[in-house]
């Protein structure tokens, strides 16, 4: 039977010490999918930027858990990643963008790695649900 | 990720090799608050660097922020990847990219 796509689920602790942990969860599936290096890449900052978020503001000043769930397809060829917490309520997707025209003495870096992501995948969806934080991302990689 | 100096006068030459991100980022601030001091010529080299997070680009901020006072600062061999995030965050118009 031929397999056609993969999914997998990964449960951390949210600290930005697990980043890695989740960065090799995701990168060893996308290596053995084809996946291009570029969107490789793309995608292992879009989680730096969901994790890293997730991991200082969910569960302060306590800790929680942080479920990443990957679901990759062959056809189309896509991945979806999705981000489960059970901190406060926040939807990452609501932030004002940047601007990114100041100059290097005005610019402000909060808001600039959302507003990456926005930009490096094809799509994004936030929801709360049962009193969980639920952000998808998605990405085409052919 | 690694970082590598090499320091002639006052010239600084740092080349990063791994991954700029939310982990590796306090050890590349920690490195330019120790050693800027005497700088006006700081050239990073990318050759060997894969990716920059929004982590990553609050220190290299912090660094023009810095040279911008006391002389100049350069990237070069930035790849594709990175040369997209600095396009989109408007980080190119700022930053001298050669």
């Amino acid at each position: 039977m031929k397999q056609m796509g993969t999914a997998k689920e990964l449960t951390v602790e949210a600290t930005v010490d697990n980043l890695n942990k989740v960065t090799s969860f995701v990168e060893e599936a996308l290596e053995e999918s084809g996946c291009p290096m570029k969107a490789q890449m793309q995608i292992n900052i879009a989680i730096d930027e969901i994790f890293s978020n997730i991991s200082y503001y969910a569960y302060q000043p306590n800790t929680g858990d942080v479920t990443v769930q990957l679901e990759i397809s062959e056809e189309p060829a896509e991945v979806t990643i999705t981000f489960i917490d059970q901190g406060i309520p926040y939807d990452p997707l609501s932030q004002e963008e940047p601007d990114t025209t100041l100059s290097a003495d005005e610019r402000k870096i909060g808001g600039l790695g959302i507003f990456m992501v926005k930009k490096s995948m094809d799509d994004l969806s936030y929801e709360y649900k049962d009193g969980k934080n639920i952000l998808k991302m998605k990405k085409a990689f052919r | 990720m690694n970082i590598n100096k090499n320091e002639e006068d006052a010239k600084m030459t740092i080349a990063l090799e791994g991954r700029l991100d939310t982990t590796t980022a306090p050890l590349l601030e920690g490195e330019l608050k120790d050693s800027l001091a005497d700088i006006t010529e700081l050239v990073f080299d990318f050759s060997k660097l894969e990716y920059i997070s929004s982590a990553g680009l609050r220190v290299l901020l912090v660094a023009q922020k810095a040279m911008n006072k006391q002389g100049s600062m350069v990237f070069r061999n930035v790849n594709d990847v990175i040369m997209e995030v600095f396009e989109v965050t408007g980080f190119s118009d700022i930053l001298t990219i050669e």
